[in-house]
């Protein structure tokens, strides 16, 4: 079972949901697909490095000898990757989107696809957990490759710890799950992000419920009344305090010390596991 | 026209917050939001008169004729998006995956593929005294660099004398972030004191700098862990980074927000703190 955890607004507490989530999991898999800025791994304590591994996209390469000037590639392709400096093509890898396209124009075999780095995966076992992290490189903008050689590590019940927003990096993260917890908080801004992935999820036709992080006013229901209209009932609420916040900024797993808290987590689970069977 | 734009790596650390506050506090005239999968500037600042919307078209994405498939599969091998499905012999496109790159209709043998137009989302430009602008994505297109970068444009197009602009930017370091960074002035940088907030603070610093791009550094909710945010502090002061100061954790933040307003407006703890973290931004310009 794969379980995706996202949320739209950021930091409303995907990576606290997830790593606790996994916490309480035997044999399960936690995979942070937020690629950009992962932080799971700050939680797990992972100091032996089980293996790290380089992700590479294919990019064009050209040989300016057996270019004839012709154009081909530079008129293919889509996103503007290629232009023509003097009389050969000259590559803009930041946005090419390695699709392949100019080698197979190309009439004189000038152009030859090669692989360049994007980032990395690490992979770490902490007790029965197997904890998966990509890192994108510094100034590349596509994460998608990272994000799919995370993914590629799915096994037993996996935790995928999704990016923020609506879009691309997003989309690619939950395309294995079978199930997406929805994580907000009870703001306006987590309410109308919200709003957009209920969207999203139900476009990719993926089962899913909602969890509500840093509740402080009972009064303020604005979530559970939003989610009412949705015929669909809160799965778990986690309360904010301080000493939560403090805990959790100095990267401690909340679950192994709070044991309520661990209950919470645990019931989740349970909730998932019901409302997909 | 100096243009701040407001970045935090980390999400959720209070980039709208503030973004809305300082365009109250500074009096900025010209504003945008270029988070545009997960946008919430407009729900606290947004002039009511709306100046400009228009369709916003993303790649074109791919067709396939049924009657004329054969069903051969060499759209689907050379397909790297996974965006071709194959069944009951016949081939289809999921357009969810689709990037339109157009390889598919490059080596279909039949014909069969075309590709149309594919709305992503809609820009937005209000105007009264001030200018907004914004998008709104559809669910389902994926964002792109593009869109952002148009946010910015119909934003410069609007604006004449106005001497100051401020974007608020998305969370991460990816294609949003690096289109919103190219002609900025200057990116605040909020961040929180978190073990998670420092470790993207480094990586959006790392990415400002790889566009050239001057960065200064706020912490906010600074008293959730002491410890953290000095050592924040240690290392804006090691990368000599301008540090412009902390706001504390207060409750009338979500209260203001929750009323849709800028929390400038409200008499508190962290709205006297940002008063102070707006005279240094303007030293700083």
């Amino acid at each position: 079972m794969n379980i995706a955890v996202l949320s739209g607004k950021g930091g409303t507490g995907k990576t606290f949901i997830s790593t606790n989530l996994a916490n309480t999991i035997p044999n399960s898999t936690y995979l942070d697909c937020d690629v950009e800025e992962p932080n799971g791994r700050i939680f797990f304590n992972a100091k032996d490095e089980m293996k790290t591994e380089t992700v590479y996209r294919m990019i064009p390469s050209i040989d300016k000898d057996k270019c004839n000037g012709c154009r081909a590639c530079t008129e293919f392709c889509q996103f503007s990757a290629l232009a023509f400096f003097g009389d050969s093509p000259m590559l803009f890898p930041e946005v090419c989107h390695s699709c392949g396209g100019c080698e197979k124009v190309c009439p004189t075999g000038a152009i030859t696809e090669v692989k360049s780095s994007v980032g990395i995966v690490e992979v770490n076992k902490v007790a029965d957990l197997k904890i998966v992290s990509g890192l994108l490189n510094i100034g590349e903008a596509s994460s998608i490759p990272v994000i799919n050689r995370v993914l590629s590590e799915i096994e037993n019940t996996s935790i995928i710890d999704c990016p923020p927003g609506s879009a691309c990096s997003t989309m690619e993260s939950i395309k294995k799950a079978d199930y997406c917890v929805l994580v907000t908080e009870p703001t306006i801004f987590g309410l109308h992000n919200l709003k957009m992935i209920v969207e999203l999820v139900q476009l990719f036709k993926i089962p899913f419920g909602f969890v509500i992080n840093k509740v402080e006013d009972p009064n303020n229901t604005m979530i559970e009344d939003y989610v009412k209209t949705l015929g669909k009932e809160v799965l778990i609420k986690v309360p904010f305090t301080k000493e939560i916040a403090n805990k959790v900024a100095s990267g401690m797993l909340i679950s192994d010390s709070d044991s309520d808290l661990r209950d919470l987590f645990k019931s989740l689970l349970n909730k998932i596991t019901e409302e997909i069977s | 026209m100096k243009k701040i734009l407001v970045l935090s790596g980390k999400g959720g650390t209070g980039k709208t917050t503030i973004t809305s506050a300082l365009i109250d506090l500074m009096d900025i005239q010209a504003f945008a939001d270029c988070d545009i999968d997960a946008p919430n500037l407009h729900l606290i600042e947004a002039p009511k008169k709306i100046a400009k919307k228009e369709p916003f078209y993303g790649m074109d994405i791919a067709k396939i004729d049924p009657e004329k498939c054969i069903g051969c599969g060499k759209c689907y091998d050379s397909c790297r998006f996974d965006s071709i499905k194959k069944e009951d012999g016949k081939c289809s496109v999921d357009e969810l995956a689709c990037e339109g790159c157009f390889v598919c209709e490059l080596v279909c043998p039949q014909d069969a593929i075309s590709h149309v137009k594919n709305i992503v989302g809609t820009t937005q430009v209000f105007k009264d005294e001030k200018v907004f602008s914004t998008a709104i994505l559809n669910m389902g297109s994926g964002n792109s660099g593009k869109l952002v970068s148009e946010v910015k444009k119909n934003l410069y197009e609007n604006t004449d004398k106005q001497p100051l602009a401020i974007i608020d930017g998305s969370p991460g370091i990816g294609c949003p972030v690096i289109a919103s960074l190219s002609g900025i002035d200057l990116a605040v940088l909020v961040t929180e004191p978190t073990l998670s907030g420092l470790s993207d603070l480094r990586r959006i610093v790392d990415t400002s700098r790889t566009f050239k791009t001057p960065v200064a550094i706020i912490i906010n909710k600074y008293d959730l862990n002491e410890e953290i945010a000095d050592e924040i502090r240690r290392y804006s002061e090691s990368e000599n980074i301008p540090y412009l100061g902390n706001i504390p954790y207060d409750k009338e933040v979500s209260k203001a927000i929750n009323n849709n307003i800028s929390l400038s407006k409200v008499d508190c703890e962290a709205s006297r703190a940002i008063i102070k973290i707006k005279s240094r931004i303007d030293e700083l310009l």
